[in-house]
């Protein structure tokens, strides 16, 4: 009897642990990530001739329930066509019967690793606007991310901003029905009230107290503060504003909080602007010290003819 | 805010200024009213001036170097007219005209666009 090596055993199981995508057009190309109901790979597109992350099921057990989640998944991600919210291209089934949707592969680094690389203040604030202008995108649409995080999104290549993982995303339709893509349901495929969904650092109060049914737009707000505070933690220069923004999200009663993703963007805007914010009521030193900096080359002009008008008068007194 | 409304404002607040600065000078302290009132009306002028023209033409270099052309051709000819002083009355409308034409271009509402 002839044993395998490790080496060989460990290759063998990799291989198994592939998905097949024998009876499709893609070609498996390797494992990017796992979660606690998918695994996404990475796969070549051969009819389009491009690379495509693919989202598979990787529970063993595939019921109907669990196919039904997925492709809804792919449907809460493919009615959000927006330039900051990853596209779906496909759905489809693999030869054992599990689902699968094929989702653009996006280049780039991830937020934590661009917040990483000594990124200016002014430029994490323009890619915070971005995420915030795509959730408010998706929460006009009726979908709220529940799970968002500097993780879960990506910054690519030429800077465009991605939000990902729409994998626990909630979708409140016009009937005020409400339906989760998660992993657990109850019956009717409703998250069952109690079931704590997200990351701990980034989750609102009411979402780590599993009120499910409390949850709305503004618990994606208070994330959206969490990766703000992310954002800004050891930045030298954080104004008393942004601070005031980031509390204003990260309010732990959400009456207290944003109302909506687009009034945190405007904040964000008018702060990039050094324009005063909603959040924060600044003293008349603050407010002139802001216009100062906002105006700095008018007022060098005016100090430099003040300067000048006082040379001269003094040049003609002699 | 129109930009020619803020090259109005400025250029009066600023050729004001100027003209009060005449103070200081007690061989013409006596017709400081005249001064003051000559160098806001070329002000006004200055800024009505480069106000339009920040409002046709979107450039920040181009309106700062229009500005200073203007303001320093008003100035020559207001020291032309005074007969004297061509430093002290070019140099401050040079620098006036300056002012007016980078605030006219970095503030106030563009003009609209137009379809046809």
């Amino acid at each position: 009897m002839k044993w395998l090596s490790d080496e060989k055993l460990n290759h063998l199981r990799t291989v198994v642990s592939e998905p097949d995508f024998s009876a499709t057009k893609y070609t498996f190309v390797k494992e990017l990530g796992r979660g606690g109901m998918g695994v996404v790979c990475l796969a070549e597109d051969r009819e389009l001739d491009r690379l495509v992350a693919i989202k598979v099921l990787n529970t063993p057990d595939i019921t109907e329930d669990l196919r039904n989640r997925m492709i809804r998944e792919a449907q809460i991600i493919a009615r959000l066509e927006h330039p900051g919210i990853v596209p779906v291209h496909d759905v489809g089934t693999l030869p054992d019967g599990r689902i699968f949707y094929a989702m653009k592969y996006v280049r780039g680094n991830r937020l934590d690793e661009y917040a990483a690389q000594n990124v200016s203040l002014r430029d994490r604030l323009r890619k915070f606007q971005s995420v915030c202008d795509a959730v408010a995108f998706a929460h006009a649409h009726g979908v709220i991310h529940r799970d968002l995080k500097p993780q879960n999104i990506m910054i690519g290549s030429f800077g465009e901003v991605l939000v990902l993982d729409w994998g626990v995303a909630k979708l409140v339709d016009r009937e005020d029905r409400t339906y989760s893509s998660d992993g657990i349901y109850s019956h009717s495929g409703d998250t069952v009230e109690g079931t704590v969904i997200g990351t701990q650092n980034y989750m609102s109060p009411e979402q780590a107290r599993g009120e499910i049914d409390q949850l709305d737009e503004r618990a994606d707000i208070y994330s959206l503060g969490a990766v703000l505070s992310f954002l800004l933690k050891d930045q030298p220069k954080v104004s008393k504003a942004a601070q005031a923004i980031t509390s204003k999200a990260m309010a732990t009663a959400k009456e207290n909080r944003y109302t909506s993703a687009s009034d945190l963007s405007a904040d964000i805007a008018r702060l990039l602007d050094a324009e005063p914010v909603s959040a924060y009521r600044e003293n008349a030193i603050e407010r002139t010290s802001r216009w100062v900096g906002k105006n700095r080359f008018l007022v060098l002009l005016v100090l430099a003819y003040l300067l000048m008008r006082i040379f001269l008068i003094f040049t003609s007194r002699r | 805010m129109s930009k020619p409304l803020i090259g109005v404002i400025l250029g009066a607040v600023l050729g004001a200024i100027d003209g009060l600065t005449a103070w200081f000078t007690p061989a013409v302290r006596d017709q400081l009213f005249g001064i003051v009132f000559g160098s806001t009306i070329k002000g006004i002028i200055a800024g009505v001036a480069i106000g339009f023209f920040a409002k046709k033409f979107h450039s920040l270099p181009i309106g700062i170097l229009f500005g200073v052309i203007v303001g320093a051709i008003l100035a020559w000819l207001v020291a032309f007219m005074q007969g004297g002083y061509y430093f002290q009355i070019i140099l401050p409308g040079t620098l006036v005209g300056l002012i007016v034409g980078f605030a006219t271009q970095k503030y106030g509402t563009p003009a609209e666009a137009t379809s046809q």
